[in-house]
């Protein structure tokens, strides 16, 4: 296949779940149940092609640079901005792990969804969904990036808020909305600043004029800047501290829509964001990623731990290790970061796949047995699970162990990686804190899911209603048995314990850093970019082979913080591996042999188990300052409006009036009494003169005779 | 295109609706109930036939345009002139001679008005369709102010313009009085004279201008070798010159209206009828920015270099303060839908006033296409409001909830308008909504920084509005059918003649957002001639 077919085949993944979505909504009500059908069986088409694709693309072009299609979307005369897709080995990996994950949630929702009254509607937003984020997967620039990061955004507003008949699902989407606004924000400064500096917006065109040195506002610290700004985008959408309190509550969607936005796809499509800009971060942009990402591990896990939502520790996990990837790419250990991704979509899909079927069964139950008032997603209500639904509980354990990081698992290669990468780095810079707090997470996941799982799938029943579940249909349990498999280490690397010689490390190899060499950090300069070359302007999208060397062990690094990791990786692995089993050990310890009383800690630091049970507050705070603030300001606002800015133009009226009074006045009173005067004179003047027409004859006659006399009298 | 009756298009287009009016007020309103009802049916089809044959002929001119001539200050690559000496007076006092011009034509910056107003006026008739009350009169004074909108985009010569911006308030004044809510007296009188007030400034400014050329034709008033040495308004950069602008500008900022100027237009919206308040948000805002990039800035270019920064800084002030007193509808007042939805015209025109500052292609053809899709978008949203207002006789944000449930359709297509409104990508708003962005920036990157929180705060009041309107629970009270004799409303869904409205509005605001080249390109040689008219001049002048 030629790459240009293989990006027309790219753009027709990206279009067919648009069509699935305009079919469905406008006819999906009239096809009902078979709405689910179409769905499902268009979304299974886009697989088989994404499958190929990517195939292609990984087994006969891994070196090659990414295949771009463009085209002048705006041209304003004196300039243009180009839109168009790319394909390279991160986008191909990205289309199977969307179309594979949504196409199984399709399937998994025929039955989860089956009685909801809007089951048409659900299934065209999910096409709605698959189709914008294979539009960010496939962007090669950041305006398409960005259309598709707010169509995301749209899709996961209009899912979460499905049920918008309940007022918490109403509120959550509205959270989720605004939360990803404000970080997009912060990624809309990135877009001005890259579209002021270097007039485009595709990725090579950008990072090749950083490479050629042009910075914005010829300042380093801009450059930094527009890293930071690109990032936030990345912020709101991956719920990385602090803008990570919208994932939670986006736990109100229906479960299959938790499991791949809000765990597998989209809020993975911040890291995805950081992997594709990664050449344009400096070492201060790069501290940043790496300690947003270490803080968020650290953070969510802490409040997992004490969660007794099903769902809700799974979101915290969610946003605990999407923290990890992000983690993963600010210390350099690109491939791992990016690995997790991989790795993390599967197993969470099946976690959250697993709480849905889960959840499934306990409604069931109640229906059954007439009981309402219980929350159906409560862990306390659960328990011994594991026998009545054998196949959740056995797929949730693979899912378990792969991310409590054990080996022989996906999760173990790629969290490895990570954390070898957080030792080299704090080495190499002296930033400690990091590794600390990503081997403090990992202990903590390991814990928090075996809880999870102690819990709800082992002892005995809590709750009648969790002795009377029963196993799910193979709609729901074949995409949990099919993501079981996936959570093997050998899809990624024949080794179990290093996935350094595995071909996704081949074909996922760190981008050279495009920034002036002054603001790197000196460990990240790679080699091949230290010896000045002639040809080496856009080299950002070559993928350069690392350098085998069969013969012994000797390794030629391409920086130093390779070799770094490469020496940190016995450690790490054996650190990581001794936390991971202290956690198992401990909730054992706690949860199932009882061997220890929970309660006893929470007594011993009641204000850590409140912070922790309250999410350390954030919500609260937030709601205090930020949200209270803005609107107390639109109050004053709205106030400051109607009294005194159109209180002047009011008062302006009533002076104009008043001024026209007093004019009405003067003119009643004075011009027109001036004119009355002269009528009131000449009606007195006619009153007296009136007096003596009497109309008697008798007395005009005297009177006549009188004027008489006195005439005479006058005139003689 | 050729002359039909020996009138040319644009003569067509703009006195085609007093040909309608005439005809209207020949045809007798009848006594009995069934001869009123006969006659209304009437009126409004030859309304809607009079600004479809409008509407026809807009987009057949958009398809004979030439985007690749100039226009703004020359004369000669104007399209579709027309021009007849009106008024010729000689030997008068003081003004010598006075000679006003029928002179008509339009280039990149009016085409785009030109399609807006066509389309506007053409659905909102729609609305109109169930005004009951002395709908002969209101259909004719419907007419009239197509008219004068209209002709404010074509006028080509200084006194015509004002004719028609002057005949356009008449209308507008009797149809808010008239056929308005309950506070329609105040709100009609506010807007008259607010509108009124500004038009004095222009009025000066006119006059002066006239004094400095000698004539009302707007290109001798661009042409600054044409001036009179003794004029005030002689030498660039003159304070008097800066003065008149100022002037103008305030004339021409009440309309928009820009903060300070705003506070007609939550008052006018609240009471005015649904389809006026679609006009009026439509169309009539626009004439205030037309205005300014017509007439201000040609004229004024080294006044606009001059005072570039206070209007991105009125433009700034605008968009956030705008959006924080919608966002404050929420919290305070009445809580009224329209008045929400009337500031934030105040925050979206305020794009339109910060692209224009930024003297950037990207920021100025982004305003100019702001102004296009603001006119769609917010028309959709006040037809919405007014749909649910005919039927609920309310437009409390409070007293609604879970709509969405008893109107999926009508809720669906809201989505797309408010979503257009939040500047959702793949819908019209965003591409002029980023353009100004990305424009703007060049020039003020701080300013446009604050700005961009309008869109955070846009997402935050229209999201509210939609949660409390449509999702939730539907009030008890709303249970029952909107009409259960099923004479005015046969579905509790949104009517066939509302969607006839609303649909082709939402088609104009999907197209454009995919595909907003056609647009751009209408415009684009115009604005970037206008762009280097004003740099060169104020280059020039030293400011």
């Amino acid at each position: 296949m030629t790459p240009e077919l293989l990006l027309n085949l790219s753009i027709a993944i990206l279009i067919i779940p648009l069509l699935s979505f305009i079919v469905l909504i406008f006819f999906g009500k009239k096809l009902g149940r078979p709405a689910g059908f179409i769905g499902t069986s268009i979304l299974g088409i886009d697989l088989i092609l994404s499958i190929t694709v990517a195939f292609v693309r990984l087994l006969y072009y891994p070196d090659a640079a990414m295949f771009q299609y463009k085209f002048d979307w705006l041209n304003v005369g004196t300039n243009s901005i180009a839109l168009g897709v790319g394909l390279d080995n991160l986008a191909a990996i990205m289309l199977i792990v969307v179309t594979l994950i949504s196409f199984l949630v399709h399937l998994f929702s025929l039955e989860y969804m089956r009685e909801d009254k809007r089951f048409p509607r659900f299934y065209a937003y999910l096409g709605l969904f698959t189709f914008s984020m294979l539009g960010i997967v496939i962007a090669n620039n950041f305006l398409n990036m960005f259309i598709f990061w707010e169509l995301v955004g749209v899709s996961s507003y209009l899912l979460i808020g499905f049920w918008f008949e309940k007022d918490s699902a109403a509120n959550a989407s509205k959270k989720a909305f605004i939360v990803n606004r404000i970080g997009d924000l912060g990624f809309l400064f990135g877009l001005m600043t890259i579209y002021l500096t270097y007039g485009t917006f595709l990725f090579d065109e950008v990072f090749g004029s950083i490479n050629a040195g042009i910075l914005p506002f010829d300042s380093g610290a801009w450059m930094t800047a527009i890293g930071i700004f690109v990032f936030l985008g990345a912020v709101g959408k991956s719920a990385q501290f602090p803008l990570h309190v919208w994932l939670p509550d986006a736990m109100e969607g229906p479960t299959p829509v938790s499991a791949l936005i809000h765990a597998a796809t989209m809020v993975a499509a911040g890291v995805y964001l950081t992997a594709r800009v990664f050449p344009m971060f400096t070492a201060d942009a790069l501290l940043f990623v790496a300690y947003t990402g270490a803080l968020t591990a650290f953070i969510a896990a802490t409040i997992a731990i004490t969660q007794w939502d099903f769902k809700r520790v799974l979101a915290y996990s969610t946003v605990s290790q999407l923290g990890y990837m992000v983690m993963g790419l600010g210390v350099g250990a690109f491939t791992s970061g990016f690995m997790h991704l991989v790795t993390h979509a599967w197993f969470k899909a099946l976690l959250f796949l697993a709480s849905g079927s889960v959840i499934h069964a306990m409604h069931h139950a109640m229906h059954h047995h007439n009981e309402h008032h219980m929350d159906p997603q409560d862990i306390r209500n659960m328990g011994g699970l594991r026998k009545t639904m054998p196949i959740t509980y056995i797929t949730f354990l693979f899912a378990t162990i792969a991310i409590s990081g054990i080996p022989l698992t996906s999760g173990f290669l790629s969290k490895d990686g990570i954390l070898a990468g957080t030792l080299a780095f704090a080495q190499l810079s002296g930033h400690w804190f990091i590794p600390v707090a990503g081997f403090g997470a990992a202990l903590m996941t390991a814990f928090y899911m075996f809880r999870l799982t102690i819990l709800s799938f082992h002892g005995k029943p809590k709750t009648h209603i969790a002795s009377h579940t029963h196993e799910n249909n193979r709609f729901i349990t074949f995409p949990l048995v099919l993501l079981a498999i996936l959570t093997f280490w050998f899809f990624y690397s024949f080794n179990p314990l290093d996935a350094g010689k595995g071909w996704f490390h081949s074909v996922t190899q760190t981008p050279q850093i495009a920034t002036p060499h002054n603001l790197m950090f000196d460990f990240m300069v790679q080699n091949d970019q230290a010896e000045p070359s002639s040809n080496q302007q856009v080299k950002t999208f070559e993928v350069t082979h690392y350098q085998h060397h069969h013969s012994g062990e000797h390794h030629s690094y391409r920086s130093t913080l390779e070799e770094y990791i490469h020496h940190a990786h016995t450690p790490a692995m054996i650190l990581s591996l001794l936390v991971a089993i202290t956690g198992i050990l401990l909730s054992f310890i706690y949860y199932q042999f009882r061997i220890w009383d929970v309660d006893s800690i929470v007594n011993l630091y009641p204000w850590l188990y409140k912070g922790s049970f309250n999410k350390w507050f954030f919500d609260e705070i937030y709601q205090a300052t930020f949200i209270n603030g803005t609107v107390g300001f639109a109050k004053i606002g709205a106030w400051f409006d109607l009294n005194i800015v159109d209180g002047v133009v009011n008062f302006m009226g009533t002076l104009g009036r008043g001024l026209g009074k007093i004019t009405s006045w003067f003119d009643f009173r004075g011009v027109d009494g001036a004119v009355n005067l002269t009528a009131w004179i000449s009606k007195r003047l006619g009153d007296i003169f009136r007096q003596p027409q009497t109309g008697i004859i008798q007395a005009y006659l005297v009177l006549t005779i009188i004027g008489l006399v006195v005439l005479v009298y006058i005139f003689i | 295109m050729s002359t039909f009756l020996g009138l040319g298009p644009l003569t067509w287009i703009t006195f085609l609706p007093i040909l309608g009016m005439i005809i209207i007020l020949l045809i007798p309103s009848g006594n009995d109930d069934v001869a009123k009802e006969r006659s209304q049916n009437l009126f409004r089809l030859i309304t809607a036939g009079i600004t479809f044959l409008q509407l026809i002929i807009a987009i057949l001119l958009m398809t004979a345009f030439n985007t690749k001539l100039v226009g703004v200050n020359d004369p000669s690559s104007m399209q579709f002139v027309e021009r007849v000496s009106w008024i010729s007076l000689t030997g008068l006092p003081i003004f010598g001679t006075l000679k006003i011009e029928y002179f008509i034509g339009i280039d990149g910056l009016s085409a785009p008005m030109i399609l807006l107003t066509g389309i506007v006026s053409f659905l909102a008739t729609f609305s109109s369709w169930h005004i009951k009350k002395a709908a002969k009169g209101y259909f004719a004074m419907y007419l009239l102010l197509v008219t004068g909108m209209m002709g404010v985009f074509v006028a080509l010569d200084f006194f015509l313009f004002y004719v028609f911006w002057e005949l356009m308030l008449l209308p507008m004044y009797f149809l808010i009085g008239i056929w308005g809510g309950p506070n329609k007296e105040y709100a009609a009188i506010k807007f008259f004279l607010y509108t009124l007030f500004g038009s004095v400034f222009m009025l000066l400014v006119m006059i002066a201008l006239y004094f400095a050329v000698g004539s009302f034709n707007m290109f001798e008033m661009m042409d600054f070798t044409k001036y009179d040495t003794n004029s005030i308004l002689y030498g660039m950069g003159g304070s008097w010159r800066l003065i008149a602008f100022a002037a103008l500008f305030v004339g021409f900022a009440i309309k928009v209206p820009s903060v300070p100027f705003h506070t007609w237009l939550p008052d006018a919206h609240v009471e005015a009828p649904t389809p006026i308040s679609v006009i009026l948000a439509g169309v009539l805002l626009k004439m205030g920015t037309y205005g300014m990039l017509r007439i201000a800035w040609p004229m004024f270019p080294d006044a606009v270099y001059y005072f570039q920064t206070w209007i991105a800084v009125i433009g700034m002030v605008s968009i956030v303060y705008g959006a924080l007193c919608a966002l404050g509808q929420h919290k305070f007042g009445k809580r009224d839908f329209k008045k929400l939805i009337a500031y934030s015209s105040v925050s979206h025109m305020g794009y339109v006033m910060l692209g224009m500052a930024s003297m950037t292609s990207e920021g100025m053809i982004g305003a100019i296409f702001q102004m296009f899709n603001h006119g769609t978008i917010t028309a959709m949203l006040f037809m919405i409001v007014g749909v649910i207002y005919d039927r609920a006789h309310t437009r409390g944000l409070d007293d609604f909830g879970g709509l969405a449930t008893k109107m999926p359709v009508y809720t669906g297509i809201m989505t797309i308008a408010f979503f257009g409104a939040i500047g959702l990508p793949g819908l019209s708003g965003f591409v002029s909504e980023v353009m100004v962005f990305l424009g703007s920036f060049r020039t003020y990157p701080v300013y446009t920084m604050i700005s961009a929180l309008g869109v955070v705060l846009g997402a935050a009041y229209m999201l509210w509005a939609l949660q409390r309107v449509f999702f939730g629970k539907l009030p008890e009270r709303w249970n029952k059918p909107w009409d259960p004799s099923g004479k005015l409303y046969k579905t509790d869904d949104i009517a066939p003649v509302e969607l006839a409205a609303l649909i082709p509005l939402a088609v104009v605001v999907i197209f454009f957002g995919i595909y907003p080249q056609p647009m751009i390109s209408m415009m684009e040689t115009s604005v970037n001639h206008l762009i280097e008219v004003v740099k060169t001049t104020g280059q020039i002048a030293g400011l």
